[in-house]
């Protein structure tokens, strides 16, 4: 064995490491064994199920779609701006990231709930949002933007604005700089802000349970189908709880794919 | 007038300073590091906004009035220490982006890329990814890049001092065709491109200017100590006498030149491999304040006398900090010269 100078890792480091390891992938692979792979399909497939997943893609599909059309602004003001009170508008954008889920559903019906300031309003011109799919998307964006933002702002913050300042002098407007410049730069952080986001919205729960309810087809998505079948047929449950890992492994895989392209490029 | 006029204030940088390039001129910005060159660079360019002052290119203003125009429409030419070229375009994208941003269309800006590239040699490199490319080459296709906007002015900000040797004369070439013909404001360090470049120097120190002059003039009869320093002469302070200059420090050089009538202020300058230095004789006498060793000489520091010797002689002379000595600087090697003003 070769002996590396200076930054060896305590001895000791890898019990705490592989017990760590092994607190993710025991809980994952005892569900994978819970399965009843003879009914697995039958289950899978049921319709209430099919119905789930496609809603959940669906929404979290959209979902993904709306945080990108406003997270990547909001990206790119947080990484140019140099004012104070970006620091509390990142801190305020940010907060569902520490915020109980619940709490983002309440904070959502509040504002557009039938007697919520907006959705009051809303609600006088024959447009209801509470407990629809829509509010699926809400919920789902509300909790899963955070993920996109910041992941798009650290890969703008790389490198400062050099490129968009050439850019400019060579007599491209703000909005062509952000087009030709900016975005295909933040390509690798809009990658895995996506990925992020989307895998966020697809395990969307407390919030949507909050904000949209449980209506099958309308708002139930498959983490809640999961967690209604778990009491009535937990074979089903365990089966849906399998697809979801497949997707959330998919989209780590992903990830990783690309961070390894990237490790190969530079 | 064609050109550049900016009068450049910037408050907290300390910053104050008029710079005025010619149609056809390509005026050299010296100074040490932290004077404010790059600062003037980026106000021009419009990446900084001015605290007062104004702007002039191509006879419009661009600053000073109560709307500054963004530096998209400056019409100026960038290129930094770092070519900064567009990773996810090719070079000819690269080259080709002033033109498409300006409206041009796909074939009209790939014929602007190409007679661009042909300008500094690099037509070869056209559909080389940037990554791929050498850094004497990128600052090329940066150079090239920029030239393709047809700039009003372009500005250079120490465009070779991120190379290494070999790749600064490629460089070079391709900033004297840039510039022919074309407005340059050139900040650098190195006193080969001042030389093959400039037609005027300026030396701005802490925010002023503190010399200006052609280029022969800097750089032969400098009067600022940075100036001096640029090229390498000691200059020294006096008053001028029948056969050349007494010191402020004390004691008299013979000039090959001298300024009339007697008793005016001037200037001597001289190179420290000039001097000959011994421990007495007819020479100035000074006391040794410093010794540094310089690319093979050492360097005599004697108040404010300046003298290079072989490690040799200076090993004969075993001198030491504190010790007296005296230099001598022959006639024809001192030159004195009023300021200019």
């Amino acid at each position: 064995m070769t002996s590396r100078s200076g930054t060896a890792a305590p001895w000791w480091l890898p019990v705490p490491a592989v017990l760590g390891g092994l607190f993710v992938v025991v809980p994952v692979l005892a569900m994978v064994g819970r399965v009843d792979w003879t009914s697995f399909v039958a289950l899978v497939t049921a319709p209430s199920s099919l119905t789930a997943l496609g809603l959940s893609l669906g929404t979290a599909a959209a979902a993904t779609g709306i945080a990108f059309v406003l997270g990547l602004p909001l990206a790119v003001v947080f990484s140019r701006v140099r004012s104070r009170w970006v620091g509390v508008a990142r801190a305020v954008v940010l907060l569902p990231l520490v915020l109980p889920p619940v709490v983002g559903g309440l904070a959502l019906l509040a504002a557009f709930g039938r007697i919520g300031p907006v959705g009051g309003f809303l609600a006088d011109h024959g447009v209801r949002i509470a407990f629809t799919t829509a509010a699926v998307v809400m919920a789902q964006t509300f909790v899963a933007m955070p993920f996109l933002v910041s992941a798009i702002e650290g890969s703008l913050r790389i490198g400062g604005d050099r490129l968009e300042r050439i850019a400019s002098t060579l007599g491209a407007g703000p909005t062509r700089v952000l087009f030709t410049v900016t975005i295909p730069r933040a390509l690798p952080g809009i990658a895995s802000g996506l990925v992020l986001c989307f895998a966020r919205a697809l395990g969307e729960f407390g919030a949507t349970l909050t904000f949209a309810g449980s209506l099958e087809g309308v708002t139930r998505t498959l983490p809640l189908e999961i967690y209604l079948q778990r009491e009535v047929d937990p074979d089903t449950a365990v089966a849906l709880a399998l697809v979801l890992v497949v997707v959330a492994v998919v989209v780590i895989g992903l990830t990783s794919i690309r961070t390894g392209a990237r490790a190969a490029w530079s | 007038m064609r050109g550049l006029r900016a009068h450049v204030v910037l408050r907290d940088r300390d910053v104050d300073v008029v710079v005025e390039v010619g149609p056809d001129e390509c005026v050299a910005v010296i100074g040490p590091n932290g004077a404010g060159k790059s600062s003037i660079v980026e106000a021009v360019a419009g990446l900084l906004a001015l605290d007062a002052g104004s702007i002039d290119i191509d006879g419009s203003t661009v600053d000073g009035g109560r709307r500054p125009a963004p530096p998209h429409r400056r019409r100026v030419g960038l290129v930094a220490q770092r070519s900064d070229l567009f990773p996810n375009l090719s070079v000819a994208g690269n080259v080709g982006y002033g033109p498409r941003s300006t409206g041009r269309r796909g074939r009209e800006a790939r014929v602007a890329s190409d007679r661009a590239l042909a300008l500094v040699d690099a037509v070869g490199l056209a559909d080389r990814d940037p990554a791929t490319l050498s850094g004497g080459q990128a600052q090329r296709v940066a150079i090239a890049r920029a030239l393709a906007a047809d700039p009003a002015v372009l500005l250079l900000d120490e465009p070779t001092s991120a190379l290494d040797v070999e790749a600064r004369g490629s460089v070079r070439a391709a900033l004297a065709t840039a510039i022919a013909g074309r407005p340059s404001l050139l900040v650098t360090h190195d006193p080969i491109e001042v030389v093959t470049l400039a037609t005027r120097v300026l030396v701005v120190d802490r925010g002023r200017v503190v010399e200006s002059g052609t280029t022969a003039e800097v750089l032969g009869r400098p009067t600022s100590d940075f100036g001096a320093a640029f090229s390498g002469l000691v200059l020294l302070p006096g008053t001028a006498t029948a056969g050349g200059i007494a010191l402020d420090g004390g004691g008299e050089l013979s000039g090959r030149t001298r300024v009339e009538p007697p008793g005016r202020r001037c200037l001597a300058a001289y190179h420290p491999t000039a001097a000959v230095v011994g421990p007495d004789g007819s020479g100035l006498l000074r006391t040794v304040t410093a010794l540094e060793p310089r690319d093979g000489l050492v360097r005599i520091h004697a108040q404010e006398l300046v003298a290079d010797v072989t490690v040799a002689a200076a090993s004969r002379l075993g001198l030491a900090v504190g010790d007296d000595v005296r230099i001598a600087v022959p006639v024809g090697e001192v030159d004195v010269y009023e300021p200019r003003r």
